[in-house]
């Protein structure tokens, strides 16, 4: 492979993990609060989570777009005001990774918390602790399993992100092409070869990721 | 201790918790059948459930009053609470479980140091070991042991012997005699066994579909029926 080809896989790698860093601390509340909280509407927030899980990745592609496009509501003013462009960037590729790979994270952090007893924390409470105490010496620990195995499971849905990343950022090499992109083009224009040479990588790298997330998870159900 | 609960109204499933009572004695015991609204009445007491309608007073401390919007969380209540699960952390090992607690509250007594307690729970060689690999009867004592760490006003205990053999439960009842005796701290004792109420308690409060039917010296309240069970053996 060519060094822009290897540029494509490391550049693919780093916006995954990055992608995947920026949701952790969003996507471990978000989770923790559908978990251990009860509230009226809960069920709307559930379905807003899930939703790019559900929805064609190129129609929340294209909400991105509209959103966040030189004239779309916050595209306009993250221009106007910060000289910020997002869209067709290497910016959108880390947005779309991070949008489609958020209810992944959610879904298995949620997971994990539920299968903490909450009679453990509570005790934690009655020893003197506070919610924060609770929540990193407790709830945490005894969800990490689960939350790395959710983590690993983002960062590969990241990894294979195609629809809304084409839609919102486009197929720039060198700037925007990751590793699914550069296999649809190279399909497109007859590199075969390329091609299985970029699928052979994505599929290690996605097999790494979900093997080591079923390995966690088993060693989870297990504790 | 003067433990005060008034005004206590808390819809359980089939019923509603209703409780008008003050506690003076020493170690206090809670009786009823399962689904009494025992368990209930302790997450209320130290803070874990709260009731529509509570007013708990401990000593001179107003721990919730729902009419004056008065709610003191439960890590602020100093209250030691085993419960019948234990809930002892399993990611933590003996030591770390018992200074869970410890460390948030300093070192107020020399009656609760970690040696002391450890002592005369006779839990020291146990320390180093991870809690899942305890028996029964050891992490009973090691659950007593975070609880008295805190140095608690108020000691909690739900069925603390419910899960044990025979041949166990009455090799634990000496280290929970100790624990009265040693610490003199006030407790509240929700068991079914009337065997260990009369052994451990100065009064019992039977509490039956979240009502309080009867109260008295246990050997009072359950002579009867332990002359009728010893009968019918």
């Amino acid at each position: 492979m060519a060094a822009g080809d290897w540029q494509i896989v490391g550049f693919t790698a780093w916006v995954s993990a990055l992608a995947t860093v920026l949701i952790l601390p969003f996507g471990l509340g978000v989770a923790w609060i559908l978990a251990r909280r009860q509230w009226p509407g809960k069920s709307l927030v559930e379905t807003l989570v899930a939703l790019p899980l559900v929805m064609p990745p190129v129609a929340t592609g294209l909400l991105l777009l509209r959103l966040l496009g030189q004239r779309g509501v916050l595209g306009s003013v993250l221009h106007r005001r910060f000289d910020l462009d997002i869209v067709f960037t290497w910016r959108a590729v880390l947005l779309a990774s991070a949008v489609m790979s958020f209810p992944l994270l959610v879904r298995s952090a949620r997971v994990a918390f539920e299968g903490v007893n909450p009679r453990l924390e509570q005790i934690a409470r009655t020893l003197g602790a506070g919610d924060l105490r609770v929540f990193f010496t407790i709830t945490f620990p005894l969800a990490s399993r689960g939350i790395v195995a959710g983590t690993l499971l983002a960062f590969a849905r990241a990894l294979g992100e195609f629809g809304a990343t084409v839609m919102v950022a486009g197929n720039i090499r060198g700037q925007t092409t990751t590793i699914s992109l550069a296999i649809f083009h190279a399909v497109e224009v007859g590199q075969d070869g390329l091609a299985y040479r970029f699928l052979g990588i994505s599929v290690a790298l996605a097999f790494l990721a979900v093997w080591t997330s079923e390995y966690l998870n088993s060693r989870n159900r297990a504790h | 201790m003067s433990l005060i609960l008034k005004q206590i109204s808390l819809p359980l499933a089939p019923f509603v918790l209703e409780l008008d009572v003050e506690i003076n004695c020493q170690v206090t015991a809670i009786v009823g059948p399962s689904g009494a609204g025992k368990t209930s009445l302790l997450d209320l007491i130290t803070g874990l459930r709260r009731a529509r309608s509570a007013f708990v007073q401990l000593d001179q401390s107003v721990l919730t009053d729902t009419a004056r919007r008065i709610w003191v969380p439960t890590r602020h209540r100093g209250m030691g609470y085993v419960p019948q699960d234990l809930a002892l952390f399993p990611h933590l090992s003996v030591r770390n479980n018992l200074l869970y607690g410890h460390r948030l509250h300093g070192n107020p007594s020399r009656l609760f140091t970690f040696d002391h307690v450890t002592e005369v729970l006779e839990i020291s060689s146990l320390v180093q070991r991870r809690v899942t690999d305890l028996s029964g009867g050891e992490r009973q004592r090691v659950a007593l042991a975070r609880a008295l760490l805190t140095a608690p006003r108020l000691l909690l205990l739900d069925e603390p012997l419910a899960s044990l053999d025979i041949p166990l439960k009455a090799r634990i009842i000496p280290y929970l005699a100790r624990v009265r005796d040693e610490f003199k701290l006030p407790m509240l004792y929700v068991s079914h066994d009337p065997d260990e109420v009369i052994t451990l308690c100065e009064e019992a409060l039977i509490l039956e579909r979240g009502k309080i039917v009867r109260r008295g010296p246990p050997a009072q309240l359950f002579g009867q029926s332990l002359s009728i069970r010893r009968e019918g053996l």
